[in-house]
């Protein structure tokens, strides 16, 4: 890409938002377009492969994620608007495919991936105007964004561009929700522990949203959180932003 | 999925959950160790240039593992120092039951040492009719109580101060009760001081062991470990093969990122160098110095290229202190020796993959540990790898009981979620089930029920994602 800013990128919605947050993946893929990028979103998309690789089931990791590679033929960014999945998909995947005899295809592939604000502030420079009103959101970084795939703080620049939202941090902004995939179900009591100190965090905040880049953490503190009957709302970080930038 | 594998971990683990006493417990002591050794890292740069060094100097002494111990072996036997080798701890135990019956020893006065935790060396030598005493003061509180560490560096650290003041008010002769640390820690002294003096022999483990000059390195904070070492007749010091490390100045580094990382101190109030028994015009120090120098398993991951990085490891449980599991259960509940991340990585190689599936799946893959390991172990990449052979016989693995925690109903489960996403027209067929009656899933079907044990059950949106693109016309190709 040369320093030159892309024209053109690839949207992976990921299962998660393709199911559970569509409104983020839209919102995402509008996000792009409001920065002059024209997205396409090819159809077939089903899953990274991640659950399968986490549990040591890489034959089927392999096949789900072949199929995916497949979807993006064209030399284009792939926009992802999950740190997870990104992860998988940049750094997790040479690894998932090492030896195998379409290794240098994917590796390609895997270098192309880019989680959605990670792009939008390290590749396309956007500026947000904020056009909302005042609020105080609070951030939960997912272990996978930061930890994976490197995120430095992408997504609170981002937050930060708005002028009317007041960021109040978490006390353990950088511990684990306890979501984990398919740890919240195997060890649910440890699980619940963590969710529940996420959740009484995030509260303790005063804000009114937990934001966050992806939807594991989103599902588990949005659930733990309305089994408690909070107010605090969760939402996909490019939701947010969207509405809080969108020309009306 | 693995009921009768998971059984242990998920078990006590959330009977360990219900105690908010151990949980306050933990959590505090977790939090100030986390501080600690956040104050000596002021500089990332600095952290991350100390980090390298000392996994360098680790990999490069795993890499050259077989003639750095030659060299060990040879200059300690130089320096006077009898090296022993044990294949497994029964033989380790059966070697210092022998060096202690040689020398008529009744009574043996213990520093602090993991591998001989690895040994169950206490309960051996009880049965035969020799007294093991724990020096360190939290090995000492816990051994009152007959429990093993929760922690490998803070081995009592599951108790807090009013705990322990019942416990030695009940415990000790002629103890009153106070709650005051300068006088529980006077109490205990005043045991262990005598203890020392009256002792036949001195056990100890090691820190580093360094090839070139055949010293034993012994990091400590008591000064229990001098007097293990130093004041009775016989030393006996026990260590992992994977110890040594070539030169004396490899030990600089690892020191300073060990106790940094450890207890957040820039030094440790002792550090001994251990480099052979008393000599002939030297005043103290033992007439006799051996070294059991341990396997049990090791020489088996280090045949591995990626797991032989469990190998580095300098033990100083930065990684069980920034553990959200961890810190939230305890060590106890692992029922292993070694507790936390890197417990979850060496007890399943230690003792097999499919008994220990519980301890495998026991973590979230957050990647605190990894983040914190001062020589880079990338615990959560080696726990996938182990997960993966706990379910799978992958030719060529040496792994101890590959593919023993697979079952049928996982398999099962995999292939139909792979049959599923890898064909297109399945997954939208599914998803379109899923946004139409997802809200009619029953709340105790499997894996939703553990999902709502704390949190609402998750509700599909009306329209997937895909469905919307396709809607408002994004362009796919």
């Amino acid at each position: 890409m040369n320093g030159t800013k892309p024209k053109k990128v690839y949207f992976y919605g990921t299962c998660l938002v393709d199911l559970f947050f569509p409104d983020a993946g839209m919102a995402g893929i509008q996000l792009l377009r409001q920065a002059g990028v024209e997205v396409i979103f090819p159809e077939g998309q089903t899953c990274c492969g991640q659950p399968a690789f986490n549990c040591g089931y890489w034959e089927e990791a392999r096949d789900v994620a072949r199929t995916q590679v497949a979807l993006f033929p064209q030399d284009l960014p792939v926009i992802l608007p999950s740190g997870s999945c990104a992860g998988m998909m940049k750094v997790h995947y040479p690894e998932l495919f090492h030896g195998q005899p379409d290794e240098a295809q994917v590796r390609a592939f895997s270098a192309r991936v880019y989680e959605l604000t990670q792009f939008l502030v390290d590749v396309l420079d956007v500026k947000l105007k904020d056009l909302g009103e005042p609020v105080k959101v609070t951030w939960h970084s997912s272990c996978h964004a930061v930890r994976d795939l490197g995120l430095k703080g992408e997504p609170q620049a981002l937050i930060g561009q708005l002028s009317n939202v007041e960021l109040a941090p978490l006390t353990r902004e950088h511990e684990c929700c306890g979501f984990g995939g398919t740890f919240s179900v195997r060890q649910p009591e440890i699980s619940a522990a963590m969710s529940c100190d996420k959740a009484a965090d995030a509260e303790a905040t005063g804000a009114s949203v937990v934001l966050s880049t992806d939807g594991g953490c989103l599902l588990n503190v949005n659930g733990t959180l309305e089994a408690k009957n909070s107010r605090l709302k969760v939402q996909h970080v490019a939701e947010f932003l969207w509405e809080r930038t969108r020309a009306r | 999925m693995h009921a009768e594998n998971e059984i242990h971990f998920r078990d006590s683990a959330a009977k360990a959950l219900l105690d908010p006493q151990l949980r306050a417990n933990f959590r505090r002591a977790m939090d100030g160790l986390i501080t600690k050794r956040r104050n000596q890292f002021p500089d990332p740069r600095d952290l991350q240039d100390l980090r390298d060094l000392s996994t360098a100097i680790r990999s490069r002494s795993l890499l050259n593992l077989p003639a750095l111990l030659e060299q060990f072996e040879a200059n300690c036997t130089k320096n006077g120092i009898q090296v022993h080798w044990a294949e497994t701890c029964e033989q380790a135990n059966e070697l210092i039951l022998g060096i202690l019956q040689a020398k008529g020893a009744k009574t043996l006065v213990k520093g602090k040492s993991m591998v001989s935790e690895e040994m169950h060396l206490n309960a051996y030598l009880e049965s035969k009719g020799i007294e093991a005493l724990e020096s360190d003061l939290g090995e000492y509180i816990i051994q009152l109580d007959g429990e093993t560490p929760s922690h490998i560096i803070m081995p009592a650290i599951h108790k807090n101060k009013d705990q322990i003041a019942r416990q030695f008010s009940q415990k000790i002769k002629d103890a009153k009760y106070t709650e005051d640390v300068d006088e529980l820690t006077a109490m205990a002294r005043k045991v262990l001081r005598q203890k020392f003096l009256d002792a036949d022999a001195g056990l100890s483990g090691v820190n580093f062991a360094v090839a070139e000059t055949g010293t034993l390195c012994l990091v400590e904070n008591e000064g229990n470990g001098r007097m293990s070492t130093h004041v009775p007749p016989l030393h006996i010091a026990v260590m992992g093969l994977e110890k040594v490390v070539a030169r004396l100045e490899d030990v600089a580094p690892l020191y300073a990122i060990l106790t940094r990382s450890a207890t957040g101190q820039a030094v440790s109030t002792y550090f001994n160098l251990i480099s052979g028994p008393r000599g002939d015009a030297e005043k103290d120090g033992p007439e006799e110095v051996h070294l059991v120098i341990l396997d049990n398993g090791r020489s088996r991951i280090y045949a591995d290229p990626q797991l032989r990085a469990t190998l580095r490891c300098i033990r100083c449980g930065a990684c069980m202190n920034h553990c959200p599991v961890y810190t939230r259960v305890g060590g106890h509940a692992y029922e292993a020796i070694y507790p936390g991340p890197i417990g979850k990585i060496l007890t399943p190689q230690m003792e097999g993959v499919g008994v220990r599936h519980d301890l495998i799946h026991g973590s979230s893959l957050c990647g605190a540990c990894g983040e914190v390991c001062p020589v880079e172990i990338p615990i959560p990449e080696i726990l996938v790898r182990l997960r993966r052979e706990a379910t799978h016989e992958d030719a060529g693995s040496t792994v101890i009981g590959k593919g023993t925690g697979r079952t049928a109903s996982e398999d099962w489960a995999w292939r139909l979620w792979a049959g599923v996403l890898k064909r297109p027209a399945l997954y939208r067929l599914a998803t379109w089930f899923a946004t139409r009656f997802g809200k009619a899933l029953p709340a105790n079907a499997p894996l939703i029920k553990a999902w709502t044990q704390s949190r609402t059950k998750p509700v599909p949106a009306p329209r997937s994602l895909s469905e919307r693109v396709r809607a408002e016309g994004v362009p796919h190709v």
